[in-house]
């Protein structure tokens, strides 16, 4: 009698296995390089850049001598746009996101809106600094001042914390709305009694996200007009500014190496304030989950 | 609670309604008066360059003598990026998708996935730096006629910041696919290559094909990176070693000069930034519909 063919040690099987296996280590190492690539990037930047952080750098004005310059007029206005940037859209994305949720009704208008505020994340963020040239720096002739930066930013991210709101929004349980409703509340003691609060850490880390995104963003900033040569302080919203990525765009562009280690300098401080801002929101998601 | 009471409560409620509505319709507002003002400014514009020279036209020099108005360098500089995204990102894309949603365990999961989200959150300008002193001279060391800004490397980096976006969604699409299919393959004998490249990847093709589509748009409006890295001369080539121009980087080069409003050169920026925003618009739209549309439904 024949004797039976043992299957596992068949050529073709052991090539197929051979080949899944293969397979398997190769999805592994692309993974492996794409981690890598950020580990190159942050160790490029650190390398060229970390000489040049001090108090000196933080202090100091743009100047055309590498050694005395410095980020202070473009960190100021970072902060300033940042801040005018949330306080313009920080209330406006969370009560659209609290419309769309808890008052709208569903019929193809909300739909339509919806739809529009989904595309309106996808466009180009250099639209949106043509936008801001168009409308706040000429037309509403606020010329290169921090509020038309804010308010192009605000457009910009007001999207991203609409989605996020949105979405933290939804995921409370209708139980929770019905019970309040059960006992006689209005639909705005409802939401902000009720659904607001449970949702506060999904919505808090959606915004600090959008504005991130606001802080890293550069091309809007540009078409506006910031100045990249910034030697003042904004001491009102209506004064002209520089920002940390403005700052960043100009020394790089410059052909001198040293300009580049300035460059790398920006970028650590500006990754440092991303590090912190994300840390932050990572923990508001941790508390909230574990609430 | 009285009437009177009840009925100046509601009242409150509804000015409210009405505020919130305000809020979520300033998108649409959005929309419309970026619409409007991008429509405007590029007619004006074709009341002295015609259309066929703007879409067909090979010259494009609005800043220097003798002027020229043809967008097809432009549009070029754009696809060589865009190219290179797709070569290089789809590519890398899928294969972490695969690993993540078939090969990681949850505690690698957790780590790869929050590690590919810090990639796609740091500033495009940052990606700009990182092409112009570490992709252009390493590709400079391996072809030494290289030109300082060349495409190459601005579609190296273009490629680094979309594929986050691009395995995320492509892991969502394959996690999707239901186990019961995998079991089955599973269960006559397949080994995991197979699984993965005849079931699993099949089954999730759509929101592939749509990753791909969103990753394309997203690499057309990318600004800093191509301005920073690929330089600013409009050149209708596909040699990837060349310095071109994208859409987005002339419109970058405009702004940084001073332009006075009502200029011809002003309002191109406004034609070059229709263009954009229609085929980012029309390619995310395209993108959307596909995931809704083509996405299998199992029970």
């Amino acid at each position: 009698m024949q004797p039976v063919k043992d299957l596992t040690t068949s050529h073709r099987l052991r090539q197929r296995q051979a080949k899944a296996t293969f397979f398997k280590y190769f999805c592994i190492a692309v993974t492996a390089s794409a981690v890598m690539i950020l580990g190159i990037l942050l160790y490029q930047i650190i390398s060229d850049g970390y000489r040049w952080v001090d108090w000196q750098f933080m202090t100091s004005y743009p100047s055309r001598f590498p050694e005395k310059a410095g980020i202070l007029s473009a960190f100021v206005g970072t902060l300033w746009l940042v801040s005018l940037t949330a306080l313009l859209a920080i209330p406006t994305g969370v009560l659209a996101a609290i419309y769309l949720e808890e008052y709208a009704p569903k019929n193809r208008w909300t739909q339509f809106i919806e739809v529009n505020i989904a595309n309106l994340a996808g466009v180009p963020s250099i639209v949106f600094g043509i936008l801001g040239l168009a409308l706040f720096v000429r037309f509403m002739g606020l010329n290169r001042s921090v509020i038309a930066g804010a308010m192009t930013m605000s457009l910009l991210i007001l999207p991203v914390i609409i989605i996020a709101a949105k979405e933290a929004i939804r995921a409370i349980p209708n139980s929770l709305r019905q019970a309040a409703f059960a006992l006689g509340a209005t639909r705005w003691q409802v939401v902000s009694a009720h659904v607001l609060p449970a949702a506060m850490p999904g919505i808090l880390t959606g915004i600090i996200l959008a504005l991130s995104r606001a802080i890293g963003e550069t091309a809007p900033l540009i078409m506006i007009g910031a100045l990249t040569y910034v030697a003042f302080l904004p001491e009102s919203p209506m004064d002209e500014f520089t920002a940390l990525p403005i700052q960043i765009f100009n020394w790089t562009a410059r052909p001198q190496e040293t300009f580049h280690e300035l460059a790398a300098g920006g970028i650590i401080v500006l990754l440092g304030v991303l590090l912190v801002m994300n840390a932050l929101a990572v923990y508001i998601r941790y508390r909230g989950s574990k609430s | 609670m009285s009437a009177l009471s009840r009925k100046s409560v509601r009242w409150g409620e509804s000015i409210l309604e009405r505020a919130f509505f305000l809020c979520a319709f300033l998108s649409v507002i959005t929309t419309a008066v970026v619409i409007f003002i991008l429509i405007r400014e590029t007619l004006i514009f074709f009341e002295s360059v015609s259309v066929t020279e703007f879409l067909f036209g090979t010259r494009w020099t609005p800043l220097l003598e003798p002027k020229s108005y043809g967008i097809l360098p432009l549009v070029a500089g754009t696809a060589l990026i865009v190219i290179g995204v797709a070569v290089l990102a789809l590519p890398i894309g899928v294969a972490c998708a695969v690993f993540l949603s078939e090969y990681a365990s949850a505690r690698t999961r957790s780590i790869i996935k929050p590690t590919l989200e810090v990639l796609a959150g740091i500033p495009t300008v940052v990606y700009g730096f990182f092409a112009l002193t570490f992709v252009t001279p390493l590709i400079r060391t391996f072809i030494p006629d290289t030109q300082v800004f060349n495409a190459a490397s601005a579609a190296i980096v273009v490629g680094i910041m979309v594929l986050p976006m691009v395995a995320s969604l492509c892991d969502d699409a394959l996690r999707a696919v239901p186990q019961a299919l995998r079991h089955g393959a599973y269960s006559l004998g397949a080994t995991s290559f197979e699984v993965t490249t005849r079931v699993v990847v099949p089954a999730g093709l759509s929101g592939i094909f749509a990753a791909f589509v969103l990753a394309v748009s997203r690499a057309i409006g990318e600004t800093m990176a191509v301005t920073l890295a690929a330089g600013a001369t409009p050149n209708l080539t596909l040699n990837p070693l060349e310095s071109i121009q994208t859409m987005t980087a002339y419109i970058v080069q405009v702004s940084l000069g001073d332009t006075p409003a009502g200029s011809l050169t002003y309002q191109t920026l406004f034609a070059v930034a229709t263009l954009l925003f229609a085929a980012t618009l029309i390619l995310n739209i395209f993108g959307t519909w596909i995931m809704k549309r083509f996405r299998e439904v199992y029970e």
